[in-house]
């Protein structure tokens, strides 16, 4: 790693050195945007996000060009930041880390060759690095999630909870969730991971349907998670018990909450359509006079039936 | 070769009772006994229609990995398999719906690109790795990543949903049942008969012990070796199918998540039974009970909030260890002598 980070770091010089002899030369201002790969159902939606935004900013703005890159892992990701920088001579970086702790130096070489540079969803581990900031807000989800079933169950009630893969993301919002219903009556009766996995949401609803015989509601905080509690709960009969809170804004769930689904009353987002946000602030920068400098964080806004329609993407992949 | 003469032995023996064939049927009822005590849900009906239901998707991989492993060779690719041929299903059902309609005649087109797939998909691991001279470890490894990719790609990254009203139409043959026997477990029931049958009381059977025990002294006793092992991993690529068939309806969908770390459990169902991984041995109906006790093991943990949730991997992986050790070992002979 250590050898690595000095190669980058070398060819980051080189990088910069490029940057100012060509950066006359070229007459299109370039924003690179690098991404992970499709992988999941979330990160597809990133993938064809970006791929849309990179059309509209195109088609817009002439003299500007859009460069999408998507990484397996965080090596990888890593030589994309360097190609950017010295081969593609970008004037912007916006980037949605792998993972936040090997991405840091990298980014920060970036900045380093002067490059104005946008952060996605997943923060670095130093402050300071970053000229904007993109991201949903994970505690807001849990709180906005908690709230309604509060509200939905008047205080009272047995719900369970699908948690996701172990990592900070799932801890914030199962934190904040279970904050927001200090003081109810409402008494969680159990949570399991669920990975964020459809397979796995499917099996351990399936196993809390056997276990207790009243279940108010369920949060699964996860619309793949919920697609497959969907089944479970279908299968076991139970479809008028309970109610279920997903989050994400898949447009299966969504198409769902549109068409009046009594099992799955509302949504709450954690859109992937974020990384155009993060473009078009980025294109700002460059095409007006507002500031853009600061952190942006989106709302986890709830969908209901009457604004679902705002949030369908049905060409979508997610 | 130990467990070869211990067989032997145990056949002639009368009254001595054969641990290794028993000891993962005794585990699985040790399992058995914990869960109930844990939580008497556990020996509902429903629960343990789950547990079975659950178990047949590993298991019909497993017993196809049965025979790959019993002739000396491995299969990394059935995970990935499976959520290629479920996605391709899924578009080419998708598809039909337009011209045949959402009927029976649909589905069984999708069945038959399954399992038309899933024999090509087995030849050719099977004759690029005897063919082409490369360790089977390597082809598996390679084609794993191919159908993880084709699958992403298919789907653009996202889901591949299968239409709505074909679910309707497809629906039973996961949620239906026989005589309140749900159809994936006779369905894996079949195929573990059908597979006892052909790795103990057929020549092919024996031929794959003798290519797991010895590939040399095999291809000198005059058995197509390259062709044998070939036809293990079709076997295999039928059985993916086979389980790809009764896991489409269950969901209706297909993403790059899908089948994520199969193999492994398929390898582990299969080593927990008896099955020996460096070949020469394999056992049928341990690796059924293998199956079983891995989703098992998992319904378990999810029935009790004893144990931290974090910790699930860790209770998953020692009572494995655990299990295998009690059927292997030398401790029993020392004792014994």
């Amino acid at each position: 790693m250590k050898t690595f980070t000095k190669y980058l770091g070398a060819a980051c010089v080189l990088g910069l050195g490029l940057a100012s002899t060509t950066a006359f030369a070229a007459d299109k201002i370039k924003i690179g945007v690098s991404i992970p790969a499709a992988t999941h159902g979330w990160a597809g939606g990133l993938n064809w996000h970006a791929a849309q935004a990179e059309k509209r900013i195109e088609a817009t703005y002439p003299n500007i060009d859009v460069i999408v890159v998507s990484a397996n892992g965080a090596s990888e990701q890593a030589n994309d930041l360097e190609d950017l920088v010295s081969v593609q001579n970008i004037d912007a970086l916006v980037v949605l880390p792998f993972e936040s702790d090997p991405l840091t130096v990298p980014v920060q070489q970036v900045k380093q060759a002067g490059k104005f540079v946008t952060v996605v969803d997943r923060g670095l581990s130093l402050p300071g690095i970053e000229d904007v900031y993109v991201a949903g807000n994970n505690p807001e989800l849990g709180r906005v999630s908690g709230e309604y079933i509060r509200e939905r169950l008047s205080d009272q009630g047995k719900i369970v909870v699908l948690r996701g893969i172990p990592t900070t993301v799932d801890t914030e919002r199962v934190d904040a969730f279970v904050d927001t219903l200090d003081g109810s009556k409402i008494e969680i009766l159990d949570m399991k991971h669920a990975n964020w996995n459809r397979d796995d949401g499917y099996e351990v609803m399936q196993d809390f349907l056997s276990r207790f015989p009243k279940i108010d509601a369920v949060w699964a905080q996860d619309d793949d998670i919920a697609l497959g509690v969907i089944e479970a709960v279908k299968q076991a009969d139970r479809t008028d018990e309970m109610f279920i809170v997903g989050g994400a804004g898949m447009k299966d769930i969504i198409k769902r909450v549109m068409d009046g689904d009594k099992l799955t009353p509302i949504d709450v987002l954690y859109p992937p359509a974020m990384i155009a946000t993060a473009i078009d602030i980025t294109v700002m920068k460059f095409t007006s006079n507002a500031p853009v400098e600061g952190r942006y964080i989106l709302g986890a806004t709830v969908v209901t039936q009457d604004n679902a329609e705002n949030f369908y993407f049905p060409d979508s992949p997610f | 070769m130990n467990s070869l003469e211990r067989t032997e032995r145990t056949a002639s023996g009368g009254f001595s009772i054969d641990f290794k064939a028993l000891g993962p049927f005794l585990a699985l009822v040790a399992l058995f006994v914990l869960g109930t005590a844990i939580n008497e849900a556990f020996l509902s009906g429903g629960n343990l229609a789950n547990i079975f239901t659950r178990a047949a998707f590993i298991g019909i991989i497993a017993v196809g990995a049965t025979f790959v492993i019993t002739a000396g060779g491995i299969d990394l690719s059935v995970g990935s398999m499976a959520a290629f041929i479920s996605g391709a299903m899924i578009v080419v059902m998708n598809t039909l719906v337009a011209t045949l309609g959402a009927g029976i005649e649909t589905v069984l087109i999708g069945v038959l690109l399954s399992i038309v797939l899933g024999v090509g998909a087995g030849a050719i691991n099977g004759l690029v790795s005897t063919r082409g001279k490369i360790e089977a470890f390597i082809v598996t490894l390679g084609t794993m990543g191919i159908y993880r990719s084709l699958v992403t790609y298919m789907a653009d990254g996202g889901t591949l949903s299968l239409d709505f009203e074909m679910r309707g139409v497809y629906r039973p043959v996961y949620y239906g049942d026989v005589l309140g026997i749900p159809v994936p477990v006779i369905v894996f029931f079949a195929v573990a008969v059908a597979g006892y049958v052909l790795l103990n009381m057929t020549p092919f059977g024996r031929k794959c012990f003798a290519i797991g025990s010895n590939e040399q002294v095999a291809r000198y006793s005059a058995i197509h070796v390259d062709r044998v092992k070939t036809l293990t991993y079709v076997i295999q690529g039928l059985c993916v199918s086979i389980a790809t068939i009764i896991y489409v309806p269950r969901l209706g969908s297909a993403s790059s998540s899908t089948g994520v770390l199969w193999e492994l459990e398929a390898i582990a169902a299969v080593i927990i039974g008896g099955t020996m991984l460096k070949g020469g041995y394999g056992r049928i109906w341990g690796t059924v009970v293998g199956a079983i006790m891995l989703t098992t093991i998992g319904n378990i943990l999810n029935l009790t909030d004893a144990i931290s949730n974090y910790l699930n991997g860790a209770v998953q992986g020692l009572i494995i260890i655990v299990a295998v050790f009690l059927q292997r070992g030398d401790w029993r002979r020392k004792k014994s002598k």
